[in-house]
């Protein structure tokens, strides 16, 4: 990237922070977001290439992008990580689910009666900061080495950060908005669905949001500690499995695939926010 | 507390037609056939204090008030900032309960909030975020029983009268304050209520735009048979729009004095000149800085 003293700052408008930015120089800032990324992405992947090529590192402790690339490949055309990822995926969805049915129930009595409120909020100062793989012990003691287990796991990672938005939003609604639903003769299901959870919308999106990356990074987690422990079938087992089996490219292929459900998962929400609060000017976009 | 000026009848509502935009108000306009004795006030305020509690102790905003409102009237509350306007407009919707005295309405007491009593607060954010315009004025009218379509066409009637047409699909952070404003004063005429409560609704707008809403709403009083309570800081405004004027002393405020306005309405009269003079004296014993809040 070539500097200049001459930059064309109008050409960087649309992006103020980018602007401001050009103003100080560099060519680099007034180009959009995503080639930016894009080029860094080319970056690195040459790099990394490069170096497995010229530095002649040994193929069972690195591997190069080709080879990734070409794992991935099999990977999901075999059927293999496809699998794998519909397993993770399963239990995944499973575990959200409970942990959002669970933290509904506890929103509710915590938004209705005041022993809910102190319930909640003691459970989740005490179980929130807990890393949610430190119960997977527990699990595995009470559940076996099944399924189950990875369940309880990820519905316990999900739940109180979920309960805790949602119930954060109820209580911080604005209260004149509350009276002009009530004003409007508004009472019970009616108010609670038509103005208390819109209004809470932004906390409960965040709360969900908070809840996927917990459980997404606490499944893959478990599933690795299961793959040592020789059980499952998901993406933790695929690349303990490939590891076992010296197939590091399969490794790579697999952290390639949490990485990218990951930002997938992330793109949901952001997809979500879009079209609601922050076109409602509730939260402000990014 | 007494009453200056020539005591007045008040119009009363004739039955229960509260049509907007119907050819009913002439027969309720003139307010001089009928009697207070002839029925009853539409609402009562008696001996009402009310207080905040802060830390645990009680703060009181509102010491002792009383004044009726009859039926068709406009009621102005005045009186320097911090007196407790909101909190009795509040109380008069039922949001707040008093901590003494009684609120009635046609002879009942325990009041609850209801679209019968429409209210447009003080402050900015009242509207539904997630609502467009057209949608916050058409939804309050769909949750009382209106159809869609005929939700629709007064939401879009009323919108047109704040002239707010071509913001109608915008979302209310889309807006300056004072649009905002005026989107709820359309959502509350829109639903037609039986009682009109309003915080300041106009102190956000430009001069032009404020007179010409004021004789809108007066229009519309007078095409209907609504009863108004209209908080302001504004003398002229209060003189404009009220029938009487209940000015209120600091909190934890007390009655100062009702003043009638009903016939004083044109500035050229010495009336008009006296009597905006002792609204000024009221407000200033209070120690409101005169100039600077009275006039606009
Ligand atoms: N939610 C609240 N909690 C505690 N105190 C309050 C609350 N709302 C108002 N008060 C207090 O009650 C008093 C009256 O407030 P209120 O809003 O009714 O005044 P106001 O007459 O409407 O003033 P303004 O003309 O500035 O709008 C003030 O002293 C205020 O500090
Ligand atoms: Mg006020």
């Amino acid at each position: 990237m070539q500097s200049s003293s001459e930059v064309d700052t109008s050409s960087a408008a649309p992006e103020t922070s980018g602007a401001r930015k050009a103003a100080s120089g560099s060519r680099w800032s007034s180009l959009p977001t995503v080639v930016r990324r894009s080029i860094l992405l080319v970056a690195i992947v040459l790099l990394w290439q490069l170096y497995v090529t010229l530095s002649g590192v040994s193929p069972l402790l690195f591997s190069s992008p080709l080879d990734i690339a070409e794992a991935f490949w099999e990977g999901w055309t075999s059927g293999d990580l496809v699998g794998a990822t519909l397993v993770t995926l399963r239990i995944l969805g499973l575990g959200m689910l409970i942990g959002m049915l669970v933290a509904a129930v506890l929103t509710t009595l915590a938004t209705w009666t005041r022993i809910g409120e102190d319930v909640l909020v003691l459970l989740t100062s005490m179980l929130n900061p807990l890393p949610a793989i430190a119960i997977l012990p527990l699990a595995i003691l009470w559940f076996g080495l099944s399924p189950s287990a990875l369940v309880f796991v990820i519905a316990n990672a999900v739940t109180w950060p979920i309960a805790i938005n949602v119930s954060t939003g109820f209580r911080t609604v604005n209260p004149t908005i509350l009276m002009v639903g009530r004003n409007l003769g508004l009472r019970g299901f009616k108010l609670v669905k038509d103005v208390l959870m819109p209004a809470a919308l932004p906390h409960t999106i965040s709360g969900l949001k908070t809840g996927w990356a917990f459980g997404w990074r606490t499944i893959i987690a478990a599933e690795l500690v299961f793959g040592v422990a020789g059980g499952g079938g998901g993406l933790g087992f695929f690349i303990n499995d490939a590891r076992y089996f010296l197939r590091i490219p399969e490794v790579f292929a697999g952290l390639v695939t949490i990485a990218l459900i990951g930002i997938a998962l992330d793109a949901v929400f952001t997809w979500i926010e879009r079209r609601t609060v922050i076109k409602w000017g509730m939260k402000s976009g990014t | 507390m007494r009453e200056q000026g020539e005591r007045h009848t008040p119009r009363l509502s004739e039955g229960t037609n509260r049509d907007f935009g119907g050819e009913h108000g002439d027969a309720v306009s003139t307010g001089s056939t009928e009697t207070r004795a002839s029925g009853r006030p539409l609402l009562t305020v008696d001996h009402v204090r009310i207080g905040y509690v802060v830390d645990g102790r009680l703060n009181v905003a509102v010491g002792d008030v009383s004044f009726e409102i009859w039926p068709g009237e406009k009621i102005m509350l005045l009186g320097p900032s911090g007196c407790g306007k909101s909190t009795l407009l509040k109380a008069v919707a039922g949001f707040i309960e008093p901590v003494g005295g009684h609120i009635s309405i046609e002879g009942h007491d325990l009041i609850q909030p209801g679209p019968d009593r429409a209210v447009v607060f003080q402050e900015f954010d009242q509207l539904f975020p997630w609502r467009t315009v057209a949608d916050n004025v058409a939804y309050p009218l769909r949750v009382t029983g209106k159809e869609k379509n005929e939700a629709e066409a007064t939401a879009r009637r009323f919108i047109e009268m704040m002239g707010l047409s071509h913001a109608a699909e915008r979302y209310p952070h889309q807006l300056s304050g004072g649009m905002k404003q005026r989107v709820a004063i359309a959502r509350a005429l829109a639903l037609e209520p039986l009682m009109l409560l309003m915080d300041e609704p106009f102190g956000s707008l430009d001069a032009q735009t404020r007179t010409r809403l004021q004789k809108e709403l007066n229009d519309i009083a007078d095409r209907t048979s609504v009863t108004i309570l209209f908080v302001t800081h504004s003398i002229q405004e209060a003189l404009l729009l009220g029938h009487r004027v209940v000015v209120l002393g600091q909190p934890p405020s007390e009655v100062e004095e009702i003043v009638d306005v009903r016939n004083v309405k044109d500035p050229d009269t010495e009336e008009f000149i006296e009597v905006r003079r002792r609204l000024r004296e009221l407000l200033a014993g209070e120690g409101e800085d005169v100039d600077h809040a009275i006039f606009e």
